[in-house]
């Protein structure tokens, strides 16, 4: 029982980090139909960010984490106003080739300036060893991620759902050119929800280096994990990509677990059958663009 | 002149032979003698043109895209490793065709999962069912050798013949043979009235579907055709480097795929050959410069490509030769005009 607490436990924790990191993804599919394989490498940004800025300048850890998500939302304003809003109107192919470029060239770039192993962030104490919760051990930084990440949900849909900008956003996703036709700017709106969705990775990247390993190949590791998070969850609401990673999260974890041999097969087997069952992701509409 | 007489007479002068076409494989003949102490380079630039060929047959002439092909490729890889390492077919050219024929079987079965759903699924499940076939070989270590790869594969004489040698001679002639008289059945296919159907399915699939081409069925040909050239290009890779490892399978192999045949260019054969040259040329000068960080420079080779447009590339590389062609058709159609008066 206990083991199983801690699995669904340390599954949820998993799969919030997940829904942080991926959730800029699916804006950007969602927005502008652009496939961005690139997205880890923002998350990349900000979790190498958070480690040199604690590691080599003292800084302290709840400092860092800010000053990641403010740091990769800049570096994916200037990408998106300098590279990417050029190829919104370009084919699946072209998008798909610009961004394993700079996923290579992330890649290989962190990998010269930081070494290829793998860093780890010196955590303060207080988020280290377990805490007691209902009388079941529980790792204190699974507890904050789940916190963080659980604020930072409700946040984005209280965002999303009750102020001027959410409304814009979301007739946007609807139909860009009925809301640029009411004079809603699209291209400002995207080009605001890609720096904050980048910035949202870098802040998942920074709370991830302790659970999800932080080396120079990140990007291409946890690339299909967006993806699937994106969409299965599809890409009009923003409980659909919660939920599918809480559900990723929790079946990596508990499959990892229980099954140890299966290993990530259960995942792709599991992303394959829902892609055919329902192309357009098991939370989304039957969208008719 | 009808309509269909024109149509016809224009896929028929297309499929004629071209001197540049001739000049091509003439010059990959004489590559044999000119470059005899580069044979391994130029082994891999033609199991790489072929795998590029496959990719041009799906993405090219039928516009699927896929982030997967490394999957036929490493099915094909490692049919040859095992037949050769068990000894189950040790003849190389039947080990190739097994080979080709396992991949072929794996691309009919999930044709059908990819021609389902819009560009972005097909991207998705390309890409899973090659994840999907890593983690297998990696799970089935006792089978496939896990990370270490196949161990001991011992590649006996072609035909019973022709023993591969240390200098990789005979083994670029077998890659060349093969990927000849594969690329003249690609050819023909491409030229047959299928091939034309396919194209008009690629540029515009709903009207393909309203003059009674049957959309799926066709590309679901052309999946499974395309399969089987991948795995002989993975066969041909790992009978002439007796070499069968899980990174048949990675993503970097899809991705580096695609920007070999986005350099040659898409839909016209020769640019995946063409993009093998220019890709492996570029990739040695590369590591020339920066052993560990080529792929540095490649991903900035696809984000320029990208950032430069591709129509925009091919026309400024072709803008030299097509210019010079132009000056030497003026300069010959000169007199002819005087001498035949009026118009």
């Amino acid at each position: 029982m206990t083991s199983l607490f801690t699995i669904l436990f340390d599954g949820v924790a998993y799969g919030m980090l997940l829904f942080v990191l991926a959730c800029g993804l699916a804006v950007t599919l969602g927005l502008m139909n652009f496939v961005n394989l690139a997205h880890g490498a923002f998350a990349m940004a900000g979790g190498y960010i958070c480690a040199v800025l604690v590691n080599n300048s003292g800084v302290p850890f709840f400092v860092a984490l800010p000053i990641a998500f403010v740091a990769s939302a800049l570096i994916g304003l200037v990408m998106e106003q300098s590279l990417y809003k050029h190829l919104y109107h370009r084919s699946p192919l072209d998008q798909v080739l610009f961004t394993i470029g700079l996923v290579f060239m992330s890649v290989t770039a962190v990998d010269y300036i930081m070494g290829s192993s793998q860093i780890f962030i010196h955590l303060p104490d207080v988020l280290q060893g377990q805490v007691n919760l209902f009388g079941i051990g529980v790792g204190r930084y699974r507890l904050m991620i789940i916190v963080i990440c659980g604020l930072l949900t409700l946040g984005l849909q209280l965002i999303l759902a009750k102020t001027r900008f959410g409304s814009r956003l979301r007739a946007a996703v609807d139909d860009p050119r009925a809301a640029s036709g009411l004079g809603i700017n699209v291209p400002q709106v995207f080009a605001l929800t890609f720096a904050f969705g980048s910035g949202l990775a870098g802040l998942g990247g920074a709370l991830g280096a302790e659970v999800l390993g932080l080396d120079p190949y990140f990007p291409l590791k946890f690339m299909i994990y967006f993806l699937i998070v994106v969409t299965v969850g599809g890409s009009s609401t923003i409980t659909g990509p919660f939920l599918a990673s809480l559900l990723l999260g929790i079946a990596d974890v508990a499959g990892k677990y229980y099954v140890p041999k299966l290993g990530a097969f259960v995942i792709y087997t599991v992303m394959i059958v829902i892609l055919i069952w329902k192309p357009n992701g098991l939370f989304g509409r039957t969208a008719a663009r | 002149m009808t309509v269909e007489r024109t149509v016809g007479d224009l896929a028929l002068a297309r499929a004629r032979w071209g001197w540049t076409e001739i000049a091509f494989w003439l010059f990959a003949i004489a590559s044999i003698f000119l470059f005899s102490d580069r044979y391994l380079i130029l082994t891999e630039m033609a199991w790489l043109g072929l795998f590029a060929l496959s990719l041009d047959l799906i993405l090219g002439y039928a516009g699927i895209v896929s982030l997967g092909h490394a999957a036929f490729f490493g099915v094909g890889a490692y049919s040859a490793g095992l037949l050769a390492v068990h000894g189950i077919i040790k003849e190389p050219v039947l080990a190739l065709l097994v080979a080709g024929l396992a991949a072929m079987v794996l691309g009919f079965v999930t044709s059908f999962l990819v021609i389902r759903g819009s560009e972005l699924s097909q991207l998705m499940v390309t890409l899973g069912i090659a994840l999907l076939l890593r983690e297998l070989a990696n799970k089935f270590s006792n089978i496939t050798g896990g990370f270490d790869g196949l161990q001991g594969i011992s590649i006996d004489p072609i035909l019973g013949l022709f023993a591969f040698d240390l200098y990789g001679k005979v083994g670029y002639i077998y890659c060349l043979v093969v990927l000849f008289i594969l690329f003249l059945l690609a050819r023909r296919i491409v030229n047959s009235p299928f091939g034309l159907s396919l194209r008009a399915i690629r540029n515009n699939p709903l009207r393909a579907a309203a003059i009674g081409i049957p959309v799926n069925r066709r590309l679901i040909a052309i999946y499974t055709i395309s399969a089987f050239y991948a795995g002989i290009a993975g066969a041909l890779f790992t009978q002439t480097t007796a070499l069968a490892s899980l990174d048949v399978f990675s993503f970097e192999r899809s991705a580096d795929l695609l920007l070999v045949l986005v350099i040659g260019g898409t839909g016209y054969l020769y640019g995946g050959l063409i993009g093998a040259v220019v890709f492996r040329i570029l990739q040695d000068v590369f590591s020339s410069w920066t052993p560990q960080f080529w792929q540095f420079w490649i991903g900035l080779v696809l984000v320029l490509i990208v950032l430069i447009g591709r129509d925009r590339m091919y026309r400024g590389v072709l803008w030299l030769p097509r210019h010079l062609f132009q000056l030497f058709r003026k300069a010959h159609a000169k007199p002819a005009v005087s001498d035949g008066g009026a118009p």
